[in-house]
């Protein structure tokens, strides 16, 4: 790097340019192929693995100068590990950061989509801890990269099939399994299913990164993106029957916040930009009433 | 009012600030320096380099320090700093044989040439505490002279014993892995892990694979769980010369020396159909002293070894997936402590699945109730 780095004798946005390059191929590969885990030389970070180094790696292996990063955990900005990630790029990068959903270029996220729907141009990095939505019906990696090449998921049907005679319904709340453009078999990440509508044609680049695991994947924007069921067992979320006590929304991911000692609760949404965001409307629409 | 999602930022300020007090302890307490952990805390400046992937004893030194003695924190440290230097090359294959012995013993042959030599190690102490270690004036002397013949190289060159079984073909020639200058050695930091691996990767994992860990697979190796009847045929300590091709210059030279442990494991295979018996090999190395470390490594490379050998496979430790992917302390401290990392969103959406499904088993329970009675 021959301009001035933010972090003194550390590489802009901390990856050195080769390691940079290596991701970025990796990333073109992925978006080339939807849904195919990509393995990539995932480097070690400074941050512990399965806290968001492929995320991380693949930040750093696109962010700009001219970029604007939004990190959330949880759907929050302010969770601590979303603090975290975000002060590491202001401090290796520089770069401007905001907590407003439509204002980023970049947002890396944790578990969550935001609620303000993602614009063109817009990029979502996802951290991912096991990128293979067969892992639980297949330990071994050699196996489950030979059922990819086949497109062998009869086993994940069967899995759900399971469920539905046992438990009546498909047991799978969070990192909900997706068949991206028909073809490759794919891991949200542990995104709840409630997000999931959100993946299919999102005008967004989505991409997935798997540090520990050394995997990248992707959702090129427009995508035809498919929650795994069946003809009389469609795909579907449940509404959750509460409203967020603080901006009453219906229709966002509400967590449940313990109260008291007394199982007192209350809801509340997860996605603290889009939460924010309504609660300032509804007082301005007040203030101008 | 709700605030348990706001102050973040803050508490991890807070958080930074009680670790840097805790490190430093008592500041009546004179602090440590680095150039005495890299002195008289060699084993963990040792083993912090080894499963760091990386010879420099200052950072190594630094490592600790900052981690508080935590050693798979600083190994975690000094991987993190690895990961940022650049690669210029790639050194030519380090001759043990040739190497500056401080140790070296054999438990297969009562005499070999060269001699066995004792050299630093703990083994034939009685492990009892030696209170004049507390009176820190006290010790001096005896330390002095013991690291004044610790530096004591023994003089003579030293065959490695392998050379010693060679002449009867009683144990198998080095293989493809070993084949030495030339050729391309895999680099599991640079390129993901494929399987099959071959040796050379696996010996890369195994290098930079957490020491319990690889301790627990060979000490089941030793209980049944995928034996091979191990001897240790040779366990050599001491100095090597690094050596390297600049591209400019085309021809070897000397960058300098560094301090291994390599262990060298005899272990026996029954033969395979148009194939004599034959002693198969383990092979374990590690900087400086290292010496469990390369015993283990040395048992668990062998174990690895049973598909090419044509043995059943069995035994945790000759499983090459789970060994080469569970070996990695930095990656697998990570994983186990994210758990600590906020799940209210999956939780909540298991809490949801969790009672729709028991308000389902409710409802059928209901039904059957007649039934059952």
């Amino acid at each position: 790097m021959t301009s001035a780095t933010p972090l003194a004798g550390y590489s802009y946005a901390y990856l050195d340019a080769q390691t940079k390059r290596m991701i970025r191929r990796a990333i073109l590969k992925a978006v080339a192929v939807p849904g195919y885990q990509v393995p990539f030389g995932s480097r070690e970070m400074p941050l512990p693995y399965g806290w968001g180094t492929g995320g991380i790696q693949l930040t750093a292996a696109l962010i700009g100068r001219d970029d604007t990063l939004k990190v959330i955990d949880q759907g929050a900005d302010d969770t601590t590990n979303a603090v975290s990630i975000r002060a590491f790029f202001q401090r290796t990068a520089g770069v401007k950061t905001t907590t407003r959903t439509e204002e980023a270029s970049l947002i890396q996220t944790r578990h969550r989509i935001p609620e303000t729907p993602l614009q063109p141009g817009q990029i979502l990095v996802y951290q991912v801890p096991i990128p293979e939505p067969l892992r639980w019906l297949e330990p071994r990696e050699s196996e489950t990269r030979r059922m990819h090449a086949w497109a062998e998921y009869g086993p994940m049907h069967v899995k759900l099939y399971e469920d539905i005679a046992r438990h009546g319904e498909i047991a799978v709340s969070y990192a909900y399994p997706v068949m991206v453009e028909g073809r490759y078999l794919m891991s949200p990440s542990p995104i709840p299913k409630f997000d999931n509508p959100k993946l299919h044609r999102s005008p967004a680049l989505q991409l997935f990164g798997a540090g520990r695991e050394k995997r990248i994947y992707a959702i090129p924007p427009y995508s035809d993106v498919r929650s795994l069921d069946f003809q009389d067992h469609p795909f579907r979320i449940e509404p959750h029957g509460h409203a967020c006590a603080l901006c009453g929304s219906t229709d966002s991911f509400l967590n449940e916040v313990v109260m008291d000692d007394t199982g007192k609760r209350m809801h509340v949404c997860s996605d603290t930009d889009y939460c924010t965001t309504r609660r300032d409307h509804l007082e301005q629409g007040e203030a101008a009433e | 009012m709700y605030v348990s999602v706001t102050g973040g930022e803050r508490a991890i300020a807070a958080a930074h600030r009680q670790l840097g007090q805790a490190r430093r302890g008592d500041p009546a307490i004179p602090e440590l320096s680095i150039a005495q952990i890299k002195a008289q805390m060699t084993l963990a400046v040792d083993r912090v380099m080894q499963e760091g992937s990386l010879h420099d004893p200052d950072l190594a030194a630094l490592a600790i320090k900052q981690a508080r003695g935590d050693l798979v924190e600083a190994i975690f440290l000094l991987r993190a700093y690895r990961t940022t230097l650049p690669r210029f090359g790639t050194s030519e294959v380090v001759k043990t044989a040739a190497m500056r012995v401080t140790r070296r013993i054999s438990a297969i042959f009562k005499d070999v040439p060269g001699g066995q030599v004792l050299g630093q190690t703990f083994d034939y102490t009685h492990r009892l505490l030696d209170f004049s270690l507390m009176d820190e004036a006290e010790g001096q002397g005896q330390e002095e002279e013991a690291s004044r013949r610790a530096a004591e190289a023994v003089p003579h060159p030293m065959p490695g014993i392998a050379a010693v079984l060679d002449g009867e073909s009683l144990l198998e020639a080095p293989g493809d892995a070993d084949a030495g200058d030339g050729a391309a050695v895999a680099d599991l930091t640079r390129r993901p892990l494929e399987f099959p691996a071959g040796r050379d990767l696996r010996l890369q994992a195994l290098a930079r694979g957490d020491e319990g860990f690889l301790l627990a697979l060979g000490y089941s190796t030793q209980r049944g769980y995928g034996n091979n009847h191990p001897f240790v045929g040779e366990i050599r300590q001491g100095s090597v010369a690094i050596s390297l091709v600049p591209e400019e210059l085309g021809f070897p030279i000397e960058i300098g020396e560094i301090e291994l442990s390599e262990c060298e494991m005899v272990n026996q295979f029954a033969g395979a159909p148009g194939k004599p018996p034959q002693f198969t090999r383990g092979y374990g190395l590690a900087f400086g002293e290292n010496e469990r470390k390369a015993m283990s490594m040395a048992l668990v490379d062998r174990a690895l070894r049973a598909r090419d050998l044509g043995e059943p496979v069995d035994g945790p430790a000759q499983d090459e997936e789970f060994v080469l992917y569970h070996a990695d302390n930095v990656e697998a401290q990570g994983f186990v402590q994210h758990l600590k990392l906020p799940h209210y969103v999956d939780f909540q959406s298991e809490l949801d699945l969790v009672r729709s499904i028991r308000a389902r088993f409710a409802d059928s329970d209901h039904d059957g109730e007649g039934e059952q009675a």
